[in-house]
């Protein structure tokens, strides 16, 4: 971990978003810089993913849990907030009911199911997106750590969570809108989803809540709690000897990452428009996993870099060629882990001195 | 369950047995120290002289037997972390320290204190652990590699560092396992001023190959042989032995 | 429809009292008047007459009536003669002997609506209680049993009388008793002692048959009661075999799926994630070997699979050792990092596949000798599913031969348990590796020959197996084959009990949760290896 590249991606963050604030809100669209709100969205979508990338790296790069169920709890922050947007639509709707959300009264749903109570109040939803994550990550750590589960069966185990979850949340009478998950959000807070302040305060907020989960992580991993979380994920064994016990350091990090990945997820709704099952699919977890070995492996710096890297570059390929970029997308898996072990960041700083905190091939 | 533990012993083993797969890698194994004794252990490859020390410690659970630390403690009852915060340490074969962090940091670490994530997660470096530190620092004679990352020492002084963490943890018993392999003569011997030093003040139980090492520690040996003690004495004692003679040159 | 047989019933059991008359039975009307009427109603009831007759002309008759063959002359004195037009020539239908010098033009054709069809059909069935051969009366009984039809039961009587073969006279007898119970006649002793023949007759029909009943008197409401109870238990026995049956089957897929993982994974440690896409390789290897074979040898198609079971082998293998020379044996050691280049490993093969065959599934024919499907008792046995039981069987038996008996499965073992010792005893390890890796690729090619014949042949085929057949190996105890073998049969089966009562998907989390459960009580499966090797 480094102190000055960490300083300088807060700061490129945060002038990023409010330079893209102001040239869309306070430019013409005639204006050569203007950008458009699209843009000010996909940025946005890009920060949230990168929430993601530092809550997988926090669990993956220093504790060596290789999660691919993160996206899990991204996708559970996005059906809380999701909820809070479904029951805002009020009587907009089609059915135009003032309780039910449309999917409801379509599947003849008589009453509101008693987890959709509370939805309707925007703190009780935001904390929702929090709390649920961390609890599931709460039991599913406790019974994984304290029985030693470790390496590629944890990853084996959390890949088997979310695809439980997945065909959970396709079932229709779940009550979370099967198939079609959520959708057709019109306000949020009592502000115009489509209007360009909501937008680019979802992108201030997204940047916002990036920088102090970033904070909080390098907090985390530069304390002392953070220095043996790196001795466990290197020899677990011996830190027990010295009277630690790891499986509670572990499971600290993954219910603090469970709920930045939730925070993340929350945000992401909004400015996606949509929540739906498929964001549970193992496929996404997987891929939020080369966002942080593109970046560079615990180093959290490197995962936010990887995800807007990689995302951008979906984001190109898939409008320019969508035949190529699952192949792109393939071999940067391969080529990273073979060729770049360290990431990006790990290739830019191969000339220093190896610090505590980065990761060992 | 046949006779309680010796009165004022610190460590008690009486009668263990752990078999793996139906190998009988300890055997009826008994073995009584004294607060404040250092013991060598010596054995050929395979006696079960690791499979001991993962006995004390709680990495193996015997299938039968009785491991009592101090007065009435069943260690048999216990895990790593809640036998370490005992006051048992260990070192391993293989040093094991924590490679990507500093000497200092390693034994930062090792530190005896409150091990507990909410204590860990706020704390900071007291003035009494950076005395503390810098006292140990200077008994391993790795003063001026403290800014140094750990896994770049040399073997010899990963050896030290891991004694060092062993120091800092301030444990009542040390268990050393084959302090000196791959060392030069001359760190050897320091080695072995150091254990002395150490048993100064904390019980040591040292496993190692090496008889002359053994020898210039000049303390009480206990010979283990096919999972049990063969022969328990002063170093002539032993290697007077005819039956740990056979064992060390018969075959 | 109904009242349709209520008619015929009515006229049946009218003609069959006019038979069963010997009084009567001289002046008898001519069975075969009623056809030449003009009405269609009155061709009908002629037709059930005829049919319960005994005339032996009838079968004749009604056939050529169904096959519109059968014509009616003109009437003089007598009755109108009734003839049948063959290749040869007409012939009358009362007597069976040619007919000659007859003019077409004065005949007419017996003229069919869907009435008289359907009578024509009803007749037949009763026809049939005489036909000559056992097997047809048999059948004939079988569908009176099943319209347990009041009407048919003194023309049981009366087949019964003559019928000889213990087959069809046990169906006779059932069926009267059907009747019987549906009329509500007879006497307590009667009624249960058809009870008794309903229930040791023993299917579903019966079963519901008394279900249907409303008895009044307490001893036949008892019997019948236990009749159903202990049909309901028989039923709920063959309900188990077959949830055993399908349980057999989804394990044999599991295990077919998850039998080359547990050599890649349980046996080298290697995560494959790219595994289930060998497995699509072999079900696309299976579509090509069946297109070539439609466009140049389409009489072989029944034998498609036996040249994709070995092609699929050899192309899912020799891609594995590919994968394994180019890319695994850099990451040894590396567990997280192979599971994550095999991940996009799996991702460029499905795109490759999704390039040059396109995105939609595939059509991969099932030969003939593989599709339809086995009654016994109350348990519905496809062809296919039973197909596929029995090869993994043999895949499962070929796998563990070839690790047991031959040297390369000796070397393979040597290398996974002590690789240096392996080296210094002159085994070519790197070599060995490979071989390793490709057998296990090559049966999980295999194993996309059984599943094209199941499952869509599309290019994310194989993302559909790869967490099932983790869990798996896992669940089975890494490195153990047994192991796998016990765990997906297990699991195919429970996942199968479950369905019913949880519903399929549900029943599918309710296993993963288990499945997560246990893997976390113990981490090394139910059949763990020991030892100081596996605790890396
Ligand atoms: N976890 C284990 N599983 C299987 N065998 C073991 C295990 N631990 C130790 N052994 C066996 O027990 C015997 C004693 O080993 P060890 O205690 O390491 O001997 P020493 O340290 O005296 O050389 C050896 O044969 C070793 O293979
Ligand atoms: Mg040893």
């Amino acid at each position: 971990m480094n102190r000055f590249s960490t300083n300088l991606c807060i700061a490129l963050i945060l002038g990023g978003a409010a330079a893209m604030a102001l040239l869309n809100l306070a430019t013409a669209p005639e204006f050569g810089l203007h950008v458009p709100t699209y843009a000010v969205s996909l940025v946005g979508k890009y920060l949230c993913y990168a929430i993601l990338a530092l809550a997988l790296d926090l669990v993956w790069g220093y504790a060596g849990i290789l999660s691919l169920g993160h996206a899990a709890f991204f996708a559970i922050g996005g059906y809380a907030m999701g909820m809070y947007l479904m029951r805002q639509i009020g009587t907009r709707g089609v059915y135009g009911n003032a309780i039910l959300p449309d999917f409801m009264v379509f599947l003849n749903y008589k009453e509101l199911p008693w987890y959709w109570h509370g939805f309707d109040n925007p703190l009780f939803a935001l904390s929702m997106a929090l709390i649920v994550p961390a609890l599931i990550a709460l039991v599913f750590g406790y019974l994984a750590f304290r029985s030693r589960v470790s390496g590629v069966y944890l990853s084996i185990i959390t890949q088997a969570l979310t695809y439980a979850l997945l065909l959970a949340f396709f079932r229709n009478d779940m009550g979370f809108g099967g198939n079609n998950g959520l959708t057709d959000f019109k306000d949020m807070f009592g502000l115009r989803l489509q209007d360009d302040n909501t937008r680019v305060g979802l992108l201030l907020a997204s940047a916002i809540m990036l920088v102090l989960c970033l904070l909080v992580a390098r907090y985390v991993v530069t304390s002392r709690f953070g220095r043996v979380l790196i001795a466990v994920r290197d020899t677990e064994a011996r830190t027990r000897f010295l009277g630690y016990r790891p499986e509670s350091y572990k499971l600290f990090v993954f219910v603090l990452s469970a709920i930045m990945a939730g925070i993340g997820g929350a945000l992401y709704v909004p400015q996606v428009g949509i929540i739906n099952p498929g964001e549970f699919s193992p496929a996404n977890s997987i891929e939020a996993v080369i966002w942080v070995a593109v970046g560079g492996r615990g180093t959290l710096v490197g995962a936010i870099l990887g995800a807007i890297l990689v995302n951008a570059g979906k984001t190109y390929f898939t409008g320019a060629f969508p035949e190529i970029w699952l192949f792109a997308l393939g071999f940067l898996f391969i080529l990273v882990t073979l060729l770049l072990p360290k990431g990006v960041l790990g290739l830019l700083q191969s000339k220093r001195q190896a610090k505590p905190g980065e990761s060992k091939p | 369950m046949t006779i309680g533990p010796v009165s004022g012993s610190l460590l008690y083993l009486n009668g263990v047995s752990v078999s793996f797969d139906g190998f009988r890698a300890i055997n009826n194994l008994s073995l009584v120290l004294e607060p404040g004794e250092m013991r060598a252990v010596i054995g050929p490859n395979g006696a079960g002289k690791t499979t001991m020390m993962d006995i004390i410690t709680g990495k193996t659970r015997p299938d039968e037997g009785q491991v009592i630390f101090g007065a009435e403690t069943d260690l048999t009852r216990l895990d790593e972390p809640a036998i370490a915060a005992l006051g048992i340490g260990r070192k391993f074969q293989k040093p094991t320290v924590f490679e990507p962090h500093t000497v200092w940091d390693n034994l930062l670490l090792a530190l005896a204190g409150d091990r507990r994530p909410r204590f860990t997660l706020w704390a900071r470096e007291t003035s009494e652990e950076q005395d503390r530190i810098e006292e140990i620092l200077a008994t391993i004679r790795l003063g001026d590699l403290r800014r140094m990352r750990a896994g770049d020492l040399s073997h010899g002084q990963k050896q030290w560092l891991e004694i060092g963490m062993l120091l800092a943890q301030e444990p009542q018993l040390l268990l050393v396992d084959e302090p000196v392999a791959g060392m030069t003569d001359s760190e050897t011997a320091q080695t072995a001023d150091l254990l002395r030093e150490i048993n100064r003040t904390r019980s040591v139980v040292v496993v190692e190959h090496d008889m002359e090492f053994v020898r210039a520690l000049g303390v009480k040996v206990t010979v283990l042989h096919e999972g049990s003690v063969l022969s328990e004495g002063s170093i002539d004692h032993v290697s007077a032995d005819p039956k740990v003679i056979e064992v060390y040159l018969g075959r | 429809m109904n009242s349709l047989r209520n008619l015929i019933a009515v006229l049946l059991l009218g003609s069959v009292l006019a038979i069963a008359s010997p009084a009567r039975a001289d002046d008898a009307p001519d069975p075969f008047l009623g056809l030449a009427s003009e009405s269609f109603d009155e061709v009908a009831s002629a037709i059930a007459g005829l049919a319960v007759s005994g005339n032996p002309q009838a079968a004749a008759t009604i056939q050529a009536l169904q096959d519109e063959t059968l014509f009616v002359g003109p009437a003089g004195d007598d009755a109108p003669p009734i003839l049948i037009k063959t290749d040869a020539g007409f012939i009358d239908a009362r007597t069976n002997k040619p007919v000659a010098d007859v003019n077409e033009d004065d005949l007419v054709p017996v003229k069919v609506n869907n009435a008289v069809r359907r009578a024509i059909e009803a007749a037949k069935g009763g026809l049939d209680l005489f036909a000559a051969d056992p097997a047809l009366r048999t059948k004939a009984a079988e569908q009176l049993f099943v319209s347990h039809d009041a009407a048919a039961v003194p023309l049981l009587a009366r087949a019964l009388e003559k019928e000889s073969n213990p087959a069809a006279r046990t169906v006779m007898l059932q069926a009267q008793a059907a009747a019987l119970l549906a009329a509500g006649s007879g006497s307590d002793a009667e009624r249960i002692a058809a009870i008794a023949l309903l229930r040791a007759r023993g299917d579903v029909e019966s079963k519901s048959l008394l279900q249907s009943l409303h008895e009044t008197s307490k001893p036949v409401a008892d019997a019948a009661a236990a009749a159903i109870s202990s049909l309901q238990r028989i039923e709920q026995l063959w309900s188990v075999l077959q949830s055993v049956f399908y349980g057999l089957s989804l394990g044999s897929v599991l295990l077919l799926a998850a039998s080359g993982l547990a050599i890649t994974f349980g046996v080298m440690g290697v995560i494959n994630m790219a595994h289930g896409e060998m497995v699509m390789l072999g079900a696309y290897t299976t579509f090509v070997v069946q297109q070539v074979i439609r466009a140049y040898a389409p009489g072989l198609f029944d034998a498609s699979l036996f040249f994709a079971i070995p092609l699929a082998f050899l192309v899912s293998g020799v891609v594995g050792i590919l994968i394994e020379r180019c890319l695994i044996r850099f990451l040894y050691g590396r567990p997280l990092e192979t599971l994550l280049a095999t991940w996009g490993l799996s991702l460029v093969l499905q795109q490759a596949v999704r390039s040059s065959f396109g995105s939609s599934n595939r059509e991969v024919g099932t030969p003939s000798w593989m599709s339809g499907a086995d009654v016994i008792g109350g348990l519905t046995i496809t062809y296919n599913r039973l197909y596929i039981i029995v090869f993994a069987a043999i895949v499962i038996a070929a796998l563990m031969g070839v690790m047991r008996g031959t040297s390369l499965g000796l070397r393979m073992r040597a290398v996974t348990q002590n690789r240096r010792m392996a080296a210094a005893m002159g085994i070519r390890t790197p070599w060995i590796d490979a071989l390793t890796f490709g057998l296990g690729s090559g049966v999980a090619g295999m194993a996309g020959v059984a599943l094209s014949q199941i499952d869509n042949v599309s290019p994310n085929l194989g993302q559909g197996y790869i967490i099932d057949s983790f869990m798996v190996v896992v669940f089975g105890g890494v490195g153990n084959l047994w192991g796998t073998v016990v765990s997906a049969l297990t699991l195919g089966i429970v996942n199968k009990f479950l369905e019913p009562i949880a519903g399929a998907v549900l029943g599918k989390i309710v296993v993963l949760i288990a499945l997560i459960l246990f893997i976390q009580r113990k981490p090394r499966g139910m059949f763990p290896l020991k030892g100081r090797a596996v605790e890396q």
